[in-house]
């Protein structure tokens, strides 16, 4: 092939194929860059940053709605590979386009209601903002190791910024350069592992994992103590430490209780969402290509395993850890680190039933394992943001996010206690919010991975026994803030029922009921976004 | 009425009542109050009719079957059946008896009235739901009304109260949730496999669950029950949330929360692993018989009165579970022995959780009255109150013998039922428990005569007591009438009752002995 032959079908790739379903994407960068040059003229008076925020928020979220409408309609699930195999675009790409999109622009409409930036400083915190979530969505759709790791740095640096942004309280450094550190650390460590997978493969394209390891393992004695096997494993390894950090899963979590206690309840709560979902799908992705490599059971039953254990040390560290909080962020810092463990149970069950060489077709349990994942994150966007928009705008009138400045709240502000209740109920699993479905879905996966391997009655007695523990800490706060009486000399908080404040907290407490009385809504497009990953593997 | 339509108006009329509540102007408590009151009447009334539309010859009342979450096969199916039957027109009395007994109420009146009716919602949906999906989040939903009725509206010890019924409370339906994961996976997860009357009959067939299977699942969900009935070693909720609890809820506490852990257990445990069940009889006999000794020793000891009559709703609870579980069989042919018997004591069981929710409503509704004017419970020093207040110390002394068992009154119909049925199980079990009937009269004809008796008032706010008025003596009256009325002529319940129980006796029958049949073959095959 000529070289002229070879650039012109790249171009040809690209300018057809990729750029019109990576619409999303570009419309973040557009945005960014807008803000930017906005700034330069010396608009920003006339055209605020956060209007164009929300602007361009709303363009990628009706972008991937479209996107969503088109996909979903299709009978018969489809991958397109984008810029020549480093992204692909299937169903799965799209649920979390939208779910990033959707999260993205709820943010912005928090940061505008709260003043977090200011005037000033919004371009800034808005670009970082929306860079990081670019990183996310690249994190969702990678389908090469190396864009696993531009993805996850692309969406980690911002965000060490944003935990920094503010500007002069030691707190809010001593966090971003905790995170910068421990970022610093297991992006070296994963880039690594990633090293040696491709190393051992020969290929960095996800795609090819599952065959290339079936052929390494038939080299060898398909054992663990086949050399080449062992290191695979290792790299493997490596790269779960990576997204381990990412998903703040212990023992990679001590980043988390110190950077959300710095960073703004806004910031925090971006942080304990987003990058989540990010790496979820991401971790989902990796596990998926490795599935059906014959010869390698043993080694991904053990990697299914492990990945119980960690949930099992992550919920419960999370969940015992958080008791001792008085420092809100802080406590739900924790309670992140304990629902990450709770959405890795979903995995280890996945893993599990798909290196099950016994059962026969396992692709509807193992798309349920998944569906219970990403219903779980959809509601767990909704609740655990509503907690910190709680948090940002009691902030806002008593400068204090402890538990102290919720004493009493309800003779005051009933809409934000009210709000708090159903997302924190929903957080411990109650029905009738969304949280308990989640659970459920997440729970029954598990136990139906038990016929696989026993462990999951371990793991499933864990998630129960953790579910109880949590209500310690939940109710807490909510006794705190419903049977106490308030300080005389505490700052008042008056929030208003007709404001937009409290139109914006309901919106997020009605979606979260919304979710448990009617899981229809949501699980059925889960399950097809689930179902088409597992179809196309 | 069309069932479906009147079976969901029970549930959701209290919530869309609560909704409405929102509307009144917060200052208006007396409309709020009589706008609630309603809507329980109402709603007991819809429950009345759909006593009247029943017909005990046909087995279960079903409606039609709603999608719920179609993906999961969990559907919103209702029905009613002469198990549930009495304890949804219970609920809807309790309720309305309580509701009118919330005058006392005034703090925070309109949220206290929103939260009541969600409860009542609750505990309508735990009643009629049988689908064990919606059985569960129903079960659930009762949770969040209830800790914050106790522990916003409690006594000084609220908070501790709440966090504690809260807990068990949680810590049961956990495991409940994986007997229902179990239940589900083990069915196939096709679309019956939430339906708790297809469940049943598949467990009768013994195509369900192995028999190892049935006594895991069984444990599971007994723990579950058995925590709300409360049984020893699970009841240490119950004295503090009912004494900490205002007047109102001790009432739905005692009359309505107690029956759910019986009716899971006779609607959920026993028809979906009969041979688990059997297998636990033993145990769970022992679990009743020791609950009605302890309670009601425990009941002897305490000088609160209010903490009296909680831990006499542990002792009398005792008999539920005393009844249900005296199933005995032949152990090689798997034939159940003396089945009669047997449906006796189910019988009974189920009589004492509907005597026991007029009686012990009417006991905590009386130390509430006392306790409104006198603002103690100390039960050594009252007395006299005979004399200041004539008619309230008449009934009162009726309801606590209702407690007691006095035949003629309804405490006495389930206590007997059970005990004679107790003795074809075992006779030393039998005269276990009929002793704790000499121990039940004990501490009631203490308590009455310290409280009642002598000649006169030894506590504090001797001048607040007053006779009762209008209101107290209306609730007052009608569960006196009701429990001489059941004590009279119990076949009211038990015609409606019988048929539902002997079905369930049979195929829970029929499926112990279906999986004891397999158990026998696999040994053969062992063997072999």
């Amino acid at each position: 092939m000529l070289f002229s032959q070879l650039i012109t079908k790249l171009i040809q790739d690209t300018t057809e194929k990729s750029l019109p379903l990576f619409g999303v994407e570009l419309c973040l960068c557009v945005t960014i860059v807008l803000m930017l040059l906005v700034r330069l003229f010396s608009a920003d008076r006339v055209l605020p940053a956060c209007i164009t925020a929300v602007v361009g928020a709303a363009a990628a979220l009706t972008c991937s709605w479209l996107q969503y409408r088109e996909l979903f309609a299709q009978s018969a699930p489809v991958s397109t590979e984008l810029f020549t195999g480093l992204l692909i675009h299937d169903n799965f790409t799209v649920y979390f386009r939208a779910f990033l999109s959707l999260f993205l622009l709820l943010t912005v409409a928090l940061t505008s209601l709260t003043g977090i930036p200011d005037e000033e400083d919004g371009p800034d915190f808005y670009s970082l903002l929306f860079g990081a979530t670019l990183g996310m969505m690249l994190m969702a759709s990678s389908n090469s190791l190396l864009m696993l790791f531009i993805a996850v740095e692309m969406a980690s640096v911002p965000s060490y910024a944003m935990v920094g942004f503010l500007k002069g309280q030691k707190s809010a450094s001593e966090g971003a350069l905790k995170y910068v550190v421990y970022g610093a650390g297991a992006a070296g460590v994963m880039l690594y592992g990633i090293s040696l997978v491709a190393g051992t493969l020969g290929t960095a394209d996800m795609s090819l994992l599952s065959e290339r390891l079936a052929a390494v393992a038939a080299d060898g004695s398909g054992g663990l103590g086949d050399p080449e096997l062992r290191t695979f494993a290792l790299g493997l390894l490596m790269i779960l430490a990576g997204l381990a950090f990412k998903l703040s899963l212990v023992p990679f979590h001590f980043w988390c209780p110190d950077a959300f206690e710095g960073a703004s309840a806004e910031v925090a709560g971006f942080l304990s969402i987003a990058s989540k979902a990010g790496a979820f799908a991401l971790l989902v992705r990796l596990c998926i290509s490795m599935a059906g490599a014959e010869g390698a059971e043993t080694l991904l039953t053990a990697f299914g395993v492990g990945l119980g254990v960690i949930s099992i040390i992550t919920m419960t560290l999370g969940n015992l850890a958080a008791y001792g909080q008085d420092n809100l962020k802080r406590l739900l810092a924790y309670s992140t680190i304990a629902h990450a463990g709770y959405m890795v149970m979903a995995v280890s069950a996945m893993v599990v039933m798909l290196s099950d060489t016994a059962a026969g077709d396992v692709s509807r349990s193992v798309a349920s394992a998944m569906e219970g994942l990403l219903y779980y994150l959809f509601v767990y966007l909704f609740m655990n943001l509503g907690a910190f928009a709680v948090i940002a705008l009691v902030r806002n009138h008593t400068y204090g996010e402890t538990i102290g400045d919720v004493r009493g709240l309800i003779s005051q502000a009933p809409v934000l206690c009210v709000v708090m209740l159903v997302c924190f109920f929903s957080l411990v699993g109650l029905p009738p919010f969304g949280g308990f479905v989640g659970k459920f879905f997440i729970f029954a996966a598990v136990f139906n991975a038990g016929s696989s391997h026993s462990f999951m009655y371990v793991l499933l007695a864990f998630g129960c026994l953790n579910t109880v523990f949590s209500l310690f800490y939940y109710i807490r706060v909510l006794k705190t803030m419903f049977l106490e009486t308030r300080d005389e000399d505490a700052r008042p908080v008056p929030v208003q029922f007709a404001s937009w404040e409290s139109a914006f907290v309901l919106t997020l407490a009605g979606f979260v009921i919304l979710l448990g009385v009617a899981p229809y809504v949501m699980s059925t497009t889960a399950n097809s976004a689930a179902q088409a990953l597992v179809m196309l593997q | 009425m069309n069932p479906f339509l009147l079976l969901s108006l029970l549930i959701f009329l209290p919530l869309i009542g609560a909704l409405l509540l929102l509307i009144f102007d917060e200052k208006n408590t007396e409309a709020m109050r009589f706008w609630s009151l309603g809507v329980t009447l109402v709603t007991f009334i819809m429950s009345v009719v759909l006593w009247g539309q029943y017909d005990p010859a046909q087995g279960m009342l079903l409606a039609d079957v709603a999608d719920w979450v179609p993906s999961w096969n969990v559907y919103y199916r209702l029905g009613v059946d002469g198990i549930s039957l009495p304890l949804v027109v219970l609920t809807g009395l309790v309720s309305s008896l309580a509701m009118a007994a919330s005058w006392s109420i005034t703090k925070h009146v309109r949220g206290y009235l929103i939260l009541f009716l969600m409860l009542e919602a609750g505990m309508m949906g735990v009643f009629l739901s049988l689908d064990f999906f919606l059985f569960y989040v129903f079960w659930e939903v009762m949770l969040l009304p209830m800790y914050f009725l106790i522990g916003v509206w409690g006594g000084p010890r609220r908070e501790y109260a709440a966090i504690k019924f809260f807990l068990y409370t949680l810590a049961g339906s956990v495991l409940m949730l994986i007997a229902m994961l179990m239940f589900y996976f083990v069915s196939g997860g096709t679309e019956d496999s939430f339906n708790l009357v297809a469940l049943a009959q598949r467990a009768s067939e013994g195509t369900l669950m192995s028999p190892s299977m049935q006594i895991t699942a069984f444990i599971l969900l007994f723990i579950g029950f058995a925590i709300k009935l409360p049984a020893f070693p699970v009841h240490t909720w119950l004295p503090d949330a009912h004494v900490e609890a205002p007047t109102p809820i001790s009432m739905i506490l005692a009359g309505v929360l107690l029956k759910m852990g019986g009716y899971g257990i006779i609607r959920i445990a026993f028809p979906l692993c009969p041979y688990g069940a059997q297998y636990c009889a033993w145990a769970m006999v022992a679990i009743g018989v020791f609950s009605i000794i302890y309670g009601a020793f425990a009941a002897l000891a305490q000088t609160d009165f209010k903490r009296l009559v909680a831990y006499s709703s542990v002792s009398h609870m005792g008999y539920v579970l005393l009844g249900l579980a005296i199933w005995k069989i032949n152990e090689t042919t798997g034939e159940t022995l003396n089945s009669d018997y047997w449906q006796m004591g189910l019988n009974g069981a189920m009589f004492q959780m509907i005597a026991h929710g007029v009686s012990s409503t009417g006991m905590f509704f009386m130390v509430g009255v006392i306790y409104d004017r006198v603002h103690h419970r100390d039960l050594n020093k009252f007395g006299g109150l005979m004399g200041l207040m004539p008619l309230y110390s008449g009934m009162a002394a009726g309801l606590f013998f209702a407690g007691l068992g006095l035949p003629g009154l309804c405490g006495f119909i389930g206590e007997v039922f059970v005990v004679i049925s107790t003795w074809s199980f075992s006779p030393p079990l039998a005269i276990l428990a009929a002793s704790g009937v000499i121990l039940t009269a004990g501490y009631i004809l203490w308590a009455l005569q310290r409280v009642y008796l002598g000649a006169e008032y030894r506590g504090p706010h001797a001048e607040d007591i007053t006779p009762s008025n209008g209101r107290e003596n209306a609730v007052a009256a009608i569960l006196m009438v009701l429990a001489v009325v059941l004590g009279v002529y119990p076949a009211v319940l038990f015609d409606v009752m019988e048929p539902s129980i002997r079905a369930m006796a049979e195929a829970s029958a029929e499926g112990c002995q279906n999986a004891i049949f397999q158990l026998d073959q696999l040994q053969a095959s062992i063997q072999r």
